[in-house]
This record gives C-alpha cells, sequence and structure tokens, in this order.
C-alpha cells in the first residue's frame, strides 16, 4: 500500500487511519493497532514539524506491507534531514521546545514497534522503517 | 476525526474534558483555549479529565507539559483523571506521572483540589 499527501497536520489523522485499515486484515490486537497509529502519527509528524518545517509543499510518503505476520512500514520526507540520528532519538530531545514538543516521538516509536531504522541525510531527507510482528494463535471464538 | 475540548471553572480551578483525538493537529487548539481561559480566569490549578480521549501521540504530551508549566510557575497543581490505559502508557513513558497526579475520578481530583 502507497498513500503520499502535502505536509498538513490535519493528514495526520488520515495517515494513521489509514494505515490501521489496511493492516486490519491481519487481526491486530486493540493494543497493537493503537501502536501501530501512534508510531504512524509520531513519524508523519516529525516529517511535517521537522522535515518540512510545516511548509504545506512538501509531500509525505507512506508505504505498509504485509508479509505473513509482520507489518513493514515506511514513512519517507524529503525534507531538511537529520543532523545527528543518535542525538535524535534520546528521550525527551527536541530541537523545537518552543513548539512545546515532547521529545518523545523517536522513544514512542522504539517501545512500540520491534525494529526501526532511520536513515537520514541533511538536506535530502529522511526515511523511516517500522516493523513489527502481530501475535499469532489467537484463540478463535466461533 | 477530531477533539472535542470541555471547560469548566470552578472557582481558581479549571477543569478541561477532552473527547476524542490528541496530536499535533488538534493539540494547538487545546493551547490556546487553555491558556486563554488560564488567563481570562485567574486559574491556579487544572484538572485534566481524559475518559474519552480515544487517541493520543507526543504532542498530547508536549502540550499537557506545557500547561504543567504553566501552573507551576504560579505554584498550582495538575491533575489528571479517568485515563485510559492507552494514554497511560505513553504518560509512564515519558516520566509525567513524578511530575503531575492521577486520580480515577474527576470527583477525586475534586476532592484533591478542594472544589468538590
Amino acid at each position: 500500500m502507497h498513500i503520499q499527501f502535502s505536509a498538513l497536520s490535519q493528514n495526520e489523522s488520515f495517515a494513521r487511519v489509514t494505515v490501521a485499515a489496511f493492516i486490519a486484515q491481519l487481526d491486530p490486537t486493540l493494543d497493537e493497532l493503537t501502536e501501530i497509529k501512534t508510531v504512524v502519527s509520531e513519524a508523519v509528524t516529525n516529517a511535517i514539524i521537522h522535515g518540512y518545517e510545516q511548509n504545506p509543499a512538501g509531500i509525505v510518503y507512506i508505504s505498509a506491507a504485509i508479509e505473513d505476520d509482520m507489518i513493514d512500514l515506511v514513512i519517507r520526507d524529503n525534507g531538511i534531514g537529520i543532523n545527528d540520528i543518535e542525538e535524535a532519538r534520546q528521550p525527551l530531545f527536541t530541537t523545537k521546545p518552543e513548539l512545546e514538543r515532547s521529545g518523545m516521538g523517536f522513544t514512542i516509536m522504539e517501545n512500540f514497534m520491534d525494529q526501526i531504522e532511520v536513515e537520514s541525510h541533511p538536506g535530502t531527507g529522511t526515511t523511516i522503517r517500522l516493523i513489527k510482528y502481530v501475535t499469532k494463535n489467537k484463540a478463535l471464538c466461533n | 476525526m477530531s477533539l472535542s475540548i470541555d471547560l469548566e471553572v470552578r472557582q481558581d480551578v479549571l477543569c478541561i474534558r477532552l473527547s476524542g483525538e490528541l496530536d499535533h493537529h488538534t493539540s494547538e487548539e487545546l493551547k490556546s483555549r487553555v491558556t486563554e481561559a488560564i488567563e481570562k480566569h485567574h486559574i491556579l490549578h487544572i484538572i485534566m479529565n481524559l475518559e474519552k480521549l480515544t487517541f493520543m501521540d507526543s504532542s498530547g504530551l508536549g502540550v499537557v507539559l506545557g500547561r504543567y508549566k504553566q501552573i507551576k510557575l504560579k505554584n498550582g497543581e495538575m491533575v489528571v483523571c479517568a485515563i485510559t490505559p492507552q494514554v497511560k502508557r505513553l504518560f509512564e513513558m515519558s516520566g509525567l506521572f513524578k511530575i503531575i497526579r492521577l486520580e480515577p475520578s474527576e470527583q477525586f481530583a475534586l476532592e484533591r483540589l478542594g472544589v468538590a
């Protein structure tokens, strides 16, 4: 599944709801669904606020794939990029405290997903790959 | 999918009841409405009732922390109540419960601040 949309804050809910609808076919638990929606919201918000600095001309790209019980999400922007990825991933670190950013975005992504890869280059943009395995062997209720 | 904000003033306490989704987009309105109410009604303490908040991300944590700092300057207190397990997880992850008190219901929160 591929979607792309303008870097507008009103598209954040569109992004997380669309990805949640796509992964619903795996019959995830309510917690897993909330985790996926939250990480999509975090990555998309980062792209809009930090990558594009809220310039609506920017485009955010999301790809989602399912392989067995694995969800593979890629969220990409062509924005300003991250200077120091290790620093950006520190809990409570933010470059925009004046915008009341909590600095918890990457920490939440790391906690809610099984794997995270961040690739970023100043001036060319940021790509975040997030992988999660949903619970198998659920009890059947029929 | 948006956020509904209900504000009620009881003496120097502002009771904020949220329903819907609190993200970067909706946090802007919450910030401006609460900031305006704090100044207009000389608010000292805040109660946040999150019973009907169905979604929150780190932008929500930022706006909560921002309001905490605002009333802390006046030596006020912030109490969060009726929190869902999903939202509670984010509060715990960020350590917010070290500075913000949690109560099971709005009634308990009102009693805690002496305006029940």
